[in-house]
């Protein structure tokens, strides 16, 4: 399957057109195009210093590019603020987490919440009827995903005392949180044990099979190549290389990246 | 329980005087919840709330006495004259990540206090503005520091409970979240340059209120009272009681409030022993005296539990 049979199908969910993006002298992002379709599992590949992260950071408007652009459902979102392309459907995780680590698991995925309710100053200094309302309906709604990631029980825990790979899980609950039509997950892998990136692995999937777009930015290939519909291998901010993740293993520029020959 | 406190005590004082007190600390109370939130809640500090607590007083005090104008209204618009002014300092300096809004306040409070004593056709200059109107309801005149005790500790329960509201609602649950982890809290949705102005404007509305409050009871102002020594008496009131705990506020207002008149009775030593108690809480309690206070006691009674029974669930 070709770039092009992919437009003609229904169109890319999420798409860059050459971004560059420059720290000082660096081109940490060089004329950098993808494309992404719904419903997949996208993964991201290249050794450190490729560009993942930043192409993330730019997707979410945490850095602006110098050049290019970013459509999200055909739309340019480039110089719109974080918040505002979380509002549009576009949620992510940090490859260092950013949890809310003094409040509890379930405040913070309460938050995630945020761009999807309303409530304003007034409802909340009067907790006016209808503010009561909507707060039960984010009670609720943030402990029914807390359930889906098996964090429920740790609900009143505070964020920083649970472990690593609940963590991991409980900032893709956040993200989720926000009704994204695209979920950027920044190594969800990152300090898990084996048997735990199973666990996030088998997640992931779970989430496409429930219609969900993942952008996945991970070093572990053995889970990358084993849930990827598609992967692109990023290097020097360059795309050197994308396709079917048996393709791609196949690919000798990537086998070069990789190893350094 | 705590409102039981407030209304039962004047009961027991006889004395104006420590009715006065207790009155200026209701009002200290008011501008430091404003404070607190804007500290505890947005991560950032104002070295100006002296100046919003001054434009309050002055607003007030001026346009009712010099030009006749009705007092409640005047109130309500020195409010939101204060809110516009708080709102064109914090636009340009909250846009940017960092704290320079703690040199945009500070230099505001300098200017706030030149005018004041410059402007001595209007204001009165250094020698003070006299003669404001005390509050009334109908024929019923605010003009005791027992019926002014009521009026203002009323309103700063009820600011109290407002912000406890505020904190606990979604807009709150965004504060706190862009004063732990800003950069998450941007990408869960959260506009924080919008929340961190917002918070900014109330805190500085609060302070306007205790300020038009103090006018209309003391009814005489010097620019004395809104020097840049009061913004940082509110900043360490706050930081006593703990930054983002608003009943550490009343805790750290109260003391500290008191303190000096307590103290009284070992003049020369005073301001050594503030600075003591001072610096024993921010090496001690650096997350606040209240908090701290809570949590030895919390962890005491873990201990105790613990003894008695199996160890229990411990996050």
């Amino acid at each position: 399957m070709t770039q092009e049979d992919v437009l003609s199908l229904n169109g890319p969910i999420l798409e860059t057109r050459e971004v560059t993006l420059r720290f000082g002298g660096l081109e940490a992002l060089n004329s950098l195009s993808i494309s992404v379709e719904p419903h997949r599992i996208v993964s991201m590949i290249g050794p450190n210093g490729a560009g993942k992260t930043t192409l993330l950071n730019a997707i979410t408007g945490v850095n602006l590019p110098d050049d290019g652009d970013i459509l999200f459902r055909g739309q340019s979102i480039l110089g719109l603020k974080p918040f505002e392309i979380t509002a549009l459907g576009v949620n992510r995780t940090f490859q260092q987490t950013q949890l809310f680590s003094n409040m509890t698991v379930l405040r913070n995925v309460m938050v995630g919440m945020h761009p999807r309710t309303k409530s304003g100053f007034l409802g909340g200094v009067l907790h006016l009827p209808g503010e009561r309302r909507e707060e039960k309906k984010i009670k609720e709604r943030a402990e029914t995903l807390l359930e889906r990631f098996e964090l429920l029980p740790k609900a009143d825990w505070m964020a920083s005392h649970i472990s690593i790979a609940e963590q991991r899980r409980l900032e893709i609950a956040r993200a989720m949180a926000g009704e994204p039509a695209t979920l950027l997950l920044d190594e969800p892998a990152a300090g898990l044990n084996i048997r735990e990136t199973e666990v996030m692995g088998d997640l992931i999937l779970r989430l496409k099979g429930e219609g969900q777009t993942v952008i996945l930015v991970e070093h572990n290939m053995h889970l990358v190549m084993g849930i990827s519909d598609w992967v692109i291998v990023l290097h020097h901010g360059s795309k050197i290389g994308e396709g079917r993740p048996e393709e791609v293993q196949r690919n000798r520029q990537v086998v070069e990246a990789y190893l350094g020959t | 329980m705590y409102a039981l406190i407030i209304f039962g005590l004047p009961l027991f004082l006889r004395n104006n005087y420590h009715l006065m007190v207790l009155n200026v600390a209701a009002l200290n109370i008011i501008v430091v919840i404003g404070l607190n939130l804007l500290m505890g809640y947005a991560g950032q500090i104002s070295l100006g709330h002296a100046a919003f607590f001054g434009l309050g007083a002055y607003l007030s005090g001026v346009l009712t006495t010099t030009y006749g104008f009705p007092i409640w209204p005047t109130v309500i618009l020195a409010l939101v004259v204060t809110g516009i002014v708080a709102y064109a300092i914090g636009i340009p300096t909250l846009k940017l990540e960092g704290h320079y809004l703690v040199m945009a306040t500070l230099g505001f409070n300098v200017i706030v206090y030149i005018v004041m004593i410059q402007l001595d056709a209007v204001t009165g200059g250094p020698s003070g503005f006299a003669g404001i109107p005390h509050f009334r309801i109908g024929d019923f005149v605010f003009n005791s520091d027992r019926k002014i005790y009521y009026l203002f500790w009323g309103i700063s329960i009820l600011v109290l409970l407002l912000s406890l509201n505020l904190i606990t609602s979604r807009v709150g649950r965004a504060m706190a979240a862009l004063s732990h982890n800003e950069i998450a809290a941007k990408c869960a949705g959260v506009d924080t340059e919008k929340y961190k102005i917002n918070i900014f404007v109330i805190s500085a509305v609060l302070a306007s209120l205790a300020g038009s409050l103090y006018a209309h009871y003391i009814t005489f102002i010097s620019p004395g009272t809104f020097s840049f020594f009061y913004s940082l008496q509110v900043v360490t009131m706050v930081l006593v009681g703990g930054m983002g705990s608003l009943w550490g506020s009343i805790f750290g207002t109260v003391l500290l409030t008191l303190l000096p008149e307590l103290l009284h009775a070992v003049k020369d030593y005073n301001v050594l022993i503030q600075g003591l108690i001072l610096t024993g809480v921010l090496v001690f309690f650096p997350e606040g005296l209240f908090p701290g206070i809570l949590e030895a006691w919390r962890k005491r009674r873990v201990v105790v539990h613990k003894r008695s029974v199996s160890p229990g669930r411990e996050p």
